[in-house]
């Protein structure tokens, strides 16, 4: 294996300690890994409070897993050395949702370039890397001489969340983790981010992990994608079968769910909203989709489902495949090949 | 559904809005005509900075300076809405024609209960209501948008962004509103939920015999929706048609454009972004507006602008090719 990342086991609780705090976790423990000979992008799905921006910053080192452990070149994240961090750093780049929070508007979009260009000194002399800016910006469809020199409000959303998208191409980095990168930016412009994010692994074999609620954008630029309902992953795998197939009951409400350009209306269910806790604790018995679950049986209360495998390269967390081989150690990292 | 003038509940007549801007006059509704029937739902669709919101605040006569309606005028039930004073104006908002605005669940008094806000609404337009009568009716249209009695004892961080977006619907259809103007109601949920409160939106509207507008730029959200759809682009209403046409035959190469960036679930790889970037309002290009992002623009469309011409059957188009 080269994974030159790795989540083993990582799951993130907050509250707790000592004052007893009520405890929410965010993330159940997952397995998972990138590995550099394969790039690919993988998409995270799901509704508010899955756990899919807390996965991401527990791989970005932004959040510490509380279980568990994040291994960089096979050292735990937590306890890099200075000049391993650095690499990491380096490695593992980020775009938020928000291209307009993330320039300060006092500067030229040029800063967010030239600061990283130069503190990682990614060429010798600032002619060289403004070279590399200028090639950065065309991988992404930009034209440099229309970008450089601009303040953020003279740019479009588009635009800025595509410098972003630049940026974190100028490091070379192998895996780049884009939350929810376009949900911001109008659909005209979205199939352009979009496309862009989809060379950066075809042509420059960066990884991407693609966290967003839309499954139809998922679906339209991913490889693999991992489901997650309130903290956990339900269910893993290629996209296109999970896609055309789903098999855990939230997977298929989640794709019922998005409205079709058809002259078919067939969007509506009659599934009510139940209320349901948005904190989930230890006490949590049973599946955490069982109260919303239309197959939902006296096991699903009870017993908390675990990842098992299915025979075409898919996990699954759901009781009703509970005649499936269970995923050796929970590892997502064969499934997400 | 077709809206012959005649029966049409609303009727924007050639309405314009325009922004004074240090550089020029900048037109953010340009020469805008469209009816509702009632009952009738309604999509505008485009993309920021098409000029759909101005238009949804327009109809309510909400502009502010430096913005201002310079051109055309709203018939509610054939009596023009600029002949009202700001009173007038005051007392049809809500309880003639009712507004969820854009992110309106952030809208919401964070320190009032949920209940406190409708009865404001209520006290607003004069209903005199005891405190009992009050409280029933209260639970009752909690009740019609799917939430539950208690809500009314409930501040807004109590409440999930659904349940947050169903009490703003409470409050649009208190007064029973006969048009209701929806901008992006569902924007800032999941696909889950943004289906559950749609189908909410959709049943109280009907209950009411209400006409609606969607404003919105998803259209897979608008062929799910909507009975007519019409397509906004540069302050321009370019397109309008029932909807099952529009999806399946749509007359303006923008309309395609906008249907073709749409993610599909049937196909992979077909995902294609719209060529170049929406105008400046301030900034507009000659000739028809949408020309340099246009395949099939010709010398024609880079100089004559295209005029709105009616198709028959409430359609129209404002295209040389179409």
């Amino acid at each position: 294996m080269s994974a030159f990342l790795e989540l083993r086991g990582a799951g993130k609780v907050y509250g707790g300690g000592l004052m007893e705090r009520a405890r929410n976790i965010a993330l159940e423990p997952v397995s998972l890994a990138f590995d550099a000979s394969r790039p690919a992008i993988t998409a995270v799905v799901g509704e508010s409070g899955s756990g899919k921006t807390t996965l991401a910053r527990v791989l970005l080192g932004l959040a510490r897993a509380s279980q568990g452990q994040v291994l960089y070149q096979g050292q735990d994240v937590a306890q890099l050395k200075r000049a391993a961090r650095r690499d990491f750093r380096r490695d593992v780049q980020a775009v938020f949702q928000d291209p307009y929070g993330v320039y300060n508007p006092f500067y030229r979009v040029d800063h967010v370039l030239t600061v990283p260009a130069r503190n990682f000194a990614i060429a010798p002399n600032a002619a060289q890397r403004g070279e590399r800016i200028a090639q950065a910006l065309r991988a992404v469809g930009l034209r440099p001489e229309e970008i450089l020199g601009r303040y953020p409000h003279q740019l479009s959303g588009g635009q800025r969340q595509r410098i972003m998208v630049a940026r974190a191409l100028l490091l070379r980095p192998r895996l780049i983790v884009a939350d929810e990168p376009v949900s911001m930016v109008d659909a005209s412009l979205r199939a352009t981010i979009l496309a862009s994010l989809r060379r950066l692994t075809d042509e420059f074999g960066i990884a991407i992990l693609y966290i967003t609620h839309d499954l139809a954008t998922a679906y339209q630029v991913s490889d693999n994608i991992l489901v997650m309902y309130r903290a956990n992953v339900v269910e893993a795998g290629a996209v296109e079968p999970i896609v055309r197939a789903p098999r855990h009951p939230y997977t298929r409400l989640l794709i019922s769910a998005i409205p079709r350009v058809s002259t078919t209306r067939d969007w509506s269910t009659g599934e009510t909203a139940p209320p349901r806790a948005m904190v989930n604790t230890h006490a949590d018995t049973g599946c955490r989709f069982a109260d919303r679950c239309p197959a939902a049986m006296d096991i699903c209360r009870r017993e908390t489902p675990t990842l098992r495998l299915l025979a075409d390269r898919r996990a699954v967390a759901c009781h009703l495949d509970a005649d499936a081989p269970p995923l050796p150690e929970g590892n997502l990292a064969p499934v997400l090949a | 559904m077709n809206a012959p003038a005649h029966a049409a509940i609303l009727r924007v007549s050639r309405l314009g809005v325009a922004f004074d801007h240090p550089l020029g006059l900048v037109r953010a509704v340009d020469d805008v005509s469209f009816s509702l029937a009632p009952g009738e739902r309604f999509g505008l669709a485009g993309e920021s900075g098409s000029g759909k919101s101005t238009m949804a605040l327009a109809i309510l006569r909400m502009i502010r300076p430096p913005g201002r309606i310079d051109a055309g005028d709203v018939f509610l039930d054939g009596a023009p809405l600029s002949r009202l004073d700001e009173e007038g104006m005051r007392a049809l908002r809500l309880a003639a024609i009712a507004l969820v605005p854009q992110g309106s669940m952030n809208s919401l008094n964070p320190v009032a209960r949920i209940g406190r806000q409708i009865e404001d609404a209520y006290a607003d337009h004069g209903l005199k209501l005891t405190r009992a009568e009050s409280a029933a009716r209260i639970g009752a249209l909690l009740q019609t948008v799917g939430l539950p009695e208690q809500v009314a004892r409930m501040y807004p961080h109590e409440l999930s962004g659904g349940m947050k977006q169903r009490a703003c619907i409470a409050i649009a259809i208190c007064l029973s509103p006969k048009v209701i103007i929806a901008d992006e109601p569902t924007s800032a949920l999941d696909v889950v939920v943004q289906r559950q409160v749609m189908e909410t939106l959709g049943r109280v509207q009907q209950q009411l015999g209400a006409a609606i507008i969607l404003v919105g730029h998803d259209l897979g959200l608008m062929a799910q929706f909507v009975d007519r759809l019409g397509i906004m682009y540069a302050g321009r209403l370019v397109e309008v048609a029932p909807i099952a046409r529009i999806i399946t035959a749509p007359r303006h190469p923008y309309t395609r454009a906008l249907i073709a960036a749409l993610p599909s679930l049937e196909q992979r790889g077909t995902l294609q972004g719209i060529p170049g970037l929406a105008p400046l309002l301030r900034d507009l290009p000659p000739g028809c507006a949408f020309h340099p992002r246009c395949p099939l623009a010709t010398e024609r469309c880079r100089a004559e602008r295209p005029a709105v011409r009616e198709m028959g059957d409430g359609e129209s188009v404002a295209c040389h090719l179409a």
